[in-house]
This record gives structure tokens, sequence and C-alpha cells, in this order.
């Protein structure tokens, strides 16, 4: 169910294994192929609700394996515009696709300047290779 | 507990080949999972498994007092058992608490062999052995034996092997090994637990993953058992738990005398204040164990259900809230989330 290791070039990352795409004041917020590949199967995404605001560095929501549970870490502050509901309903397809289908939150930036504590892909690889 | 104390099965290597998972557990380095829990889980209710539980830990009680020594010590009536036959028991304190469950096959007149957690092997065996009586003799075997458990539907057939009924075991030939087959389990499914020689463990697992049986990890393991809500020690039931509160009593004999059966006739007279119970979630969330139940109780077993796709539990709540159909709000990490008391076993397989 799990695709291939990747992580696009064209993504900033936390070292938290979260991942950002920033267009334009708009960020789309997810985990990395590292992070879903350490819990395993997920089957549950506990989202936050529409409206509300993330804070970078602070846990903003869950995701939860048959084994265990991690918070999801806000990699940029911001207002949450939107909840990915096909995450939520389907779990499994953060696994399937973490990039893609697998996306949780699009949120609208507070303070776009906070990307330039973000790693990009090297940054990120070199996070992962000491795990 | 540092990594180098970890103790390893016959099979590690062929684990570790697989890509297993490897974990931490009750002093062993056990594979967790292969492939994933939900796909192994699924592989056992539909077609079959194969589980190293190697770690479990083998007792033998031997002598001719042994019948005696042991119809003191566990819960349910060892009299009851013809050779070649086998019984869930529990090992029991003197407040009724339970030191291990376990399952005792007869052997003959004057041999059991007890098969216990391998996190309680321990205990298990210095409680026997300080009990011991004249003309008995308690030995820990656990290094000499390997133990598969082939479970699912098509195990038998995999197997070359008769249906028998449940709790009964016989010497056998699988895969060329010489072996006990015993008709127990921990899923739920059709199956058997196969007990080699150490040595021939690598030899008996290439032959029945080699007829195309799933590598089924701890976490299926777990998720399998609590779908037919049989009880984990150390989670549902322990030293402080009594079997009556857990629905165990059926395998307490409380008219003959064993350790703490003042104590569990007591429980039984009065009802029990608070009884484990199964429960499904009504809501999107993964109980876990420990979690509050509102209104007091605990979660002691929590997973996701492969099979419901939902959470599903079970947990100590108090007498009152015990009727299947009762509505339980479980704190899920500071979240309230709704869900129900059902009948044992959450999952009941369909006949076919």
């Amino acid at each position: 169910m799990a695709g291939a290791e990747s992580y696009p070039a064209d993504l900033k990352y936390h070292p938290e294994h979260d991942w950002a795409r920033i267009e334009g004041d708009e960020a789309v917020l997810g985990i990395t192929w590292w992070a879903q590949d350490a819990l395993g199967e997920l089957v549950h995404f506990e989202a936050p609700a529409v409206g509300g605001s993330v804070v970078k560095d602070e846990a903003y929501g869950e995701v939860e394996s048959v084994k265990a549970v991690s918070d999801v870490v806000a990699p940029l502050s911001g207002e949450i515009l939107e909840v990915n509901e096909k995450a939520v309903e389907e779990p499994e397809s953060i696994n399937g696709d973490p990039y893609g289908e697998g996306w949780l939150v699009r949120i609208r930036l507070s303070d776009p300047s906070e990307a330039d504590e973000l790693l990009d892909v090297e940054g990120y690889r070199a996070v992962v290779a000491e795990q | 507990m540092s990594d180098e104390a970890l103790r390893r099965t016959p099979l590690y290597e062929r684990h570790v080949a697989l890509g297993a998972r490897m974990v931490p557990f009750a002093g062993w380095e056990m594979p967790v999972q292969y492939e994933g829990v939900i796909p192994e889980h699924l592989a056992v209710r539909r077609g079959r498994g194969v589980f190293d539980v190697s770690h479990m830990g083998q007792i033998h009680v031997e002598g001719p007092g042994q019948a005696e020594l042991l119809q003191g010590l566990l819960s349910n009536d060892l009299s009851r058992l013809a050779d070649g036959e086998a019984q869930y028991t529990l090992l029991t304190n003197e407040r009724g608490g339970i030191v291990d469950d376990l399952i005792a096959y007869r052997l003959g007149p004057f041999h059991t062999l007890l098969v216990v957690n391998a996190g309680n092997r321990a205990a298990a065996l210095a409680w026997l052995q300080e009990r011991e009586i004249r003309g008995t003799e308690v030995r820990d075997a656990s290094a000499e034996y390997g133990l598969l458990a082939v479970q699912g539907p098509t195990a038998l057939a995999s197997l070359g092997l008769r249906q028998a009924p449940a709790f009964t075991h016989a010497l056998g030939e699988v895969h060329g090994v010489e072996v006990m087959v015993c008709r127990t389990g921990y899923t739920g499914e059709a199956g058997v637990e196969l007990l080699c020689a150490s040595d021939d463990a690598v030899r008996l697992w290439d032959g029945i993953v080699g007829t195309g049986t799933t590598p089924c990890g701890l976490g299926a393991r777990d998720t399998l058992r609590l779908e037919v809500c049989y009880p984990l020690h150390g989670n549902d039931i322990t030293a402080a738990t009594d079997a009556i509160s857990a629905g165990l009593g059926w395998a307490c004999a409380l008219d003959k005398e064993f350790t703490g059966v003042a104590a569990l006739r007591a429980v039984e007279e009065e009802g029990p204040k608070r009884r484990l119970v199964a429960f499904v979630m009504d809501e999107k969330a993964v109980p876990r164990q420990g979690m509050p139940v509102e209104g007091g109780g605990e979660v002691t077993s929590g997973t996701h259900s492969p099979l419901l796709d939902r959470g599903i539990g079970m947990g100590y709540v108090p007498a009152a809230a015990a009727a299947p159909g009762t509505e339980l709000v479980i704190d899920v990490r500071g979240r309230l989330k709704r869900a129900h008391v059902v009948k044992k076993p959450i999952y009941v397989k369909e006949e076919s």
C-alpha cells in the first residue's frame, strides 16, 4: 500500500518529519514518507477544526496506526482553511501518497518568512539519514 | 533493559531476512510485523498465517504428586482432563489475583506441560517451585522448544492435519518435523500450535512459509486476540485483578480448593464491583491501554479492528455500566469519544 521512499524537491521540510508546499500566501501541510513508514498503516487522522490556527513547531493533529500514535507538527504558522477529508475518511491514503492525496491541511500563512527556517530536501534527507 | 539482554528465538534470522520490524517484547527481540499488521490480520481471518511464539515458556511438572500440586495452584479443574487433553487455566495468588494465565496439557497421569506467557515465565516458575511438594518436579524447558502457531481457515489443510476437537493434543509430523500438535490458539480461528525441538524450528518454519502461509507478527496477534476478546495478561488481567470480574469464572472451579479460592468465592457471591467489558467506538478514535472511562473505569486493551475498521477495546467499568449497549465515554488524550459496550466476543466468525 505504501509507495517507494521519496522526498520531493519542491517541498519545505520540518525535522519532525512534516512537509509544507508553499503556494503564495497559503501552504499545504502533510507528513513525510519517513513518518508514515515509521508509523505503519495509518488508521486515524485526528484533524484540527477549519478556522483554527496552527503554530509553527507545535502539534495541530495526530496520526495513528494500529500500534502507535504521533503528533503532527506544524512546519509553519497560520489559519486552517481546509482539512483533507479523504485523509480523515481513508487514512491509508496518507501511506499510499503522503505528498499527494494524503495531504492533511491547507493553511493561510501568518508569517511567510518562517519558511526560511525550514529545511530543503537535502537538509531533510540528512535528518532521515541520522534516524 | 539494554539491547544486549534481549533474547532471540531460533527464528530470529528468518524474521530479519523477511524484513520484519523487530521490537523488544517481554525480554525478547520479536517481530511486530512483516508486511503490515492489517494484511497479516486479514490473512489469518481469510486464509492462514504463522506466528513465531517460541518466546512463550514451557514448564514441565512431573511426578506422582504433580496432579495434587497443580490442582491446588491452578484455578481450573485439572481432574477433568484425560491424556491428550488441554485446558485454559489460571495461576492465582492468595487474593485471587492472576499470576499468569496459561494452558495445561495433560501428557500422562504423572506429567503436565504448562505453556505460560513469556513475560511471566520466571514468575510462574518461581511460584510453582516454591510450592513444590514431595513427589513433584517442576522444570523450565523453555529453551528446548520452538513454538509456531498456524492459524486460519486454511491452516489445517495446509499442514495435512485432520480436524480435531479444540483443547486436545497429539504427537505428529509436519514438514518432516516431529511435533506436538496442540489444538489451541490466540486468534479465534481454526488452527494449531506446533511445539517442536528448538533445533527443528527453522525447518518447520520454512516448510510452513513455503506453502504460502503468511508470516505474522505480534501486532496482528494482538489485533486478532482483541477482536475475539481473549484477555492479555499484563493488560486485561494482572496479579491485582480477579478472574470473576474479568469474566473468567468459567476457568475457575470454585468447588475445589486452590490458592485464592476463598477470595474468588466472595467476589462471586457479592457480585463483582466492576467488570471487564468489550466495547466498540462510535466515533473515530483508537482506544489505548490506560485511557480513563468517564464515570469510573479504564481501558485495558485497545486497538483499531482491521475487520470492523473502527476502534475496539476492553476495559473495566462499574458493574452497573457493564451491560451490552451501555454507552461509554472514553478520554482519548483529552478528547471525549463515545463508545458502547458489546457482548464478547467483538468479532464472531460467520459460519461458512
